[in-house]
């Protein structure tokens, strides 16, 4: 299986890459989705823009408050690297395998957006920020925005996702994910997910972010679970009645790999294990 | 394009295609066909082999992006005719029934035991479960990897389970 004929360029920067850019490049990072994608020929871009050799992209950087992974960093980085916060780096941990993780991007996962995919629950639930630079200028984008629809994100065609900012956690706060995988366990893509922050003073809920993956037309918030977890005690009760607003807004959609009943049905347990776990890692 | 890169230790080069897939580049081109092509999509990791050190899938990536690499494939794990502790391993625990999986089974086992050299049953499956196997059920591919890694710590491998081992 061969992708169709294309044109290739491998910048050394950022600029260079830039100026590569066109209406019909496609940028490519660890190639984990784009290459499937062109070998089915269900894309076919003219000019492929391999970031892959630009330098200064693939380190994981401490900026105090909040640290910033760059467009190169590897799923297996992420996952492992001890600095990222426990929902993204679990989400990236349980993204495909061993192979996909060593070549995969966590850049790569969240510009793909794709509606099972892991990390763009956990970037949503750590309230990540999202750095896209073009040759006029950097804007960020919050998680929240940046989810547009299936396979849409906030990107311009002219913008590389450069890096995504996580704030770290501070005192009283944790975060989780957790996902039933399409392989049965958490193996491949999610039937369904989720991802849940939290952050507890004197005893009670004081903020919380919720994220579904696999159910709705996109990784999305489940604002209406955060805001009934605030100002109560995080006891398993007050979680599993949380859990039952976990469809507010969301569109199910049934796939090949589970029913909207079905998948209704494991937003509010994965949403109720993932909170569950999120306090317990605080 | 031109790209060039280093595979088990010898350098080459050729003119490809962008869209070459680096196993295509691998069977085709360098006539290295131990490493096999199953489904095509990025699933079953017959096509594992190593570049700079860590497994990948050679169905899922472009030879251009290989520039400038070091590869490994199946063919480089023997040296002066003795077999890797792994290939050992799947030779005397029946690790292998058809053998279509076992190039890159051997490639994604070798890499685990390189980073966790006493890995336990689940850290096995783990470290392979990029890799499918149609013929065997994984247990004697487990069997296989614990008894490499216990060669590889220099330790008696655990007796095959048809002496009664576990
Ligand atoms: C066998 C297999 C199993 C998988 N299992 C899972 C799974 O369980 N869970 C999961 O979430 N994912 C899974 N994936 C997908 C994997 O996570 C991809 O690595 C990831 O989705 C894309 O990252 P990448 O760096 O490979 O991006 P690429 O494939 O290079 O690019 C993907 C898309 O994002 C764009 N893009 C990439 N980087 C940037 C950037 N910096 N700026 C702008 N645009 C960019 C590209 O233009 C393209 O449209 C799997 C993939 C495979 C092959
Ligand atoms: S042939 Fe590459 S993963 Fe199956
Ligand atoms: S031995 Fe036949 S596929 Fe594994």
């Amino acid at each position: 299986m061969y992708p169709r004929q294309f044109d290739y360029v491998a910048p050394g920067s950022l600029d260079e890459a830039f100026g590569a850019l066109g209406d019909t490049s496609k940028v490519m990072a660890g190639g984990m989705s784009l290459i499937p994608l062109m070998k089915m020929r269900l894309f076919s871009p003219g000019t492929v823009v391999d970031i892959g050799r630009i330098g200064g992209l693939d380190t994981i950087d401490d900026h105090g408050d909040h640290i910033s992974i760059g467009a190169l960093v590897r799923h297996a980085e992420t996952a492992s690297s001890g600095a990222v916060p426990t929902a993204l780096a679990t989400a990236a941990s349980l993204t495909g395998d061993v192979q996909v993780r060593n070549r995969g991007t966590t850049c790569g996962a969240l510009a793909h957006a794709d509606v099972a995919a892991d990390q763009p629950a956990g970037a949503l639930a750590c309230g990540a920020v999202m750095v896209a630079q073009s040759a006029s200028g950097t804007r960020e984008i919050p998680a929240s925005e940046f989810f547009v629809d299936a396979l849409t994100s906030a990107l311009h065609h002219d913008e590389i996702l450069t890096s995504v900012k996580i704030p770290k956690a501070g005192d009283g706060e944790g975060s989780a994910y957790d996902k039933l995988g399409r392989r049965g366990g958490r193996s491949d893509y999610a039937v369904a997910g989720a991802a849940a922050w939290v952050k507890k003073s004197n005893g009670s809920i004081e903020a919380a972010r919720v994220a579904l993956t696999g159910v709705g037309t996109k990784p999305q918030l489940a604002d209406g679970v955060a805001e009934a977890l605030v100002g109560t005690d995080g006891s398993d009760g007050a979680v599993e009645a949380a859990a039952d607003r976990a469809l507010e807004g969301v569109t199910v959609l049934e796939d090949l790999y589970g029913s909207e009943e079905y998948k209704s049905h494991l937003a509010k347990v994965y949403v109720t294990r993932a909170v569950k776990q999120a306090l317990a890692n605080i | 394009m031109q790209v060039s890169m280093t595979v088990n230790g010898r350098d080459v080069s050729a003119d490809v295609e962008p869209r070459t897939l680096l196993v295509h580049f691998i069977r085709e081109e360098l006539r290295l066909t131990g490493t096999h092509v199953g489904c095509e999509t990025g699933y079953c990791g017959a096509c594992t082999v190593h570049v700079d050190g860590k497994p990948i899938k050679s169905c899922t990536m472009l030879a251009v992006q290989a520039d400038g690499a070091t590869v490994t494939t199946i063919e480089g794990m023997a040296s002066n005719g003795e077999l890797h502790p792994v290939q050992e391993g799947f030779w005397e625990r029946h690790g292998l029934q058809c053998g279509f999986c076992t190039p890159g089974m051997i490639m994604s086992a070798a890499a685990l035991l390189e980073e966790n050299e006493n890995p336990s049953e689940d850290e096995i499956r783990h470290g392979i479960e990029g890799n499918l196997c149609r013929c065997t059920g994984y247990h004697n591919i487990v069997r296989a990897v614990e008894y490499a890694g216990a060669k590889m710590r220099g330790e008696e491998p655990p007796a095959p389970d048809w002496e009664g081992g576990d």
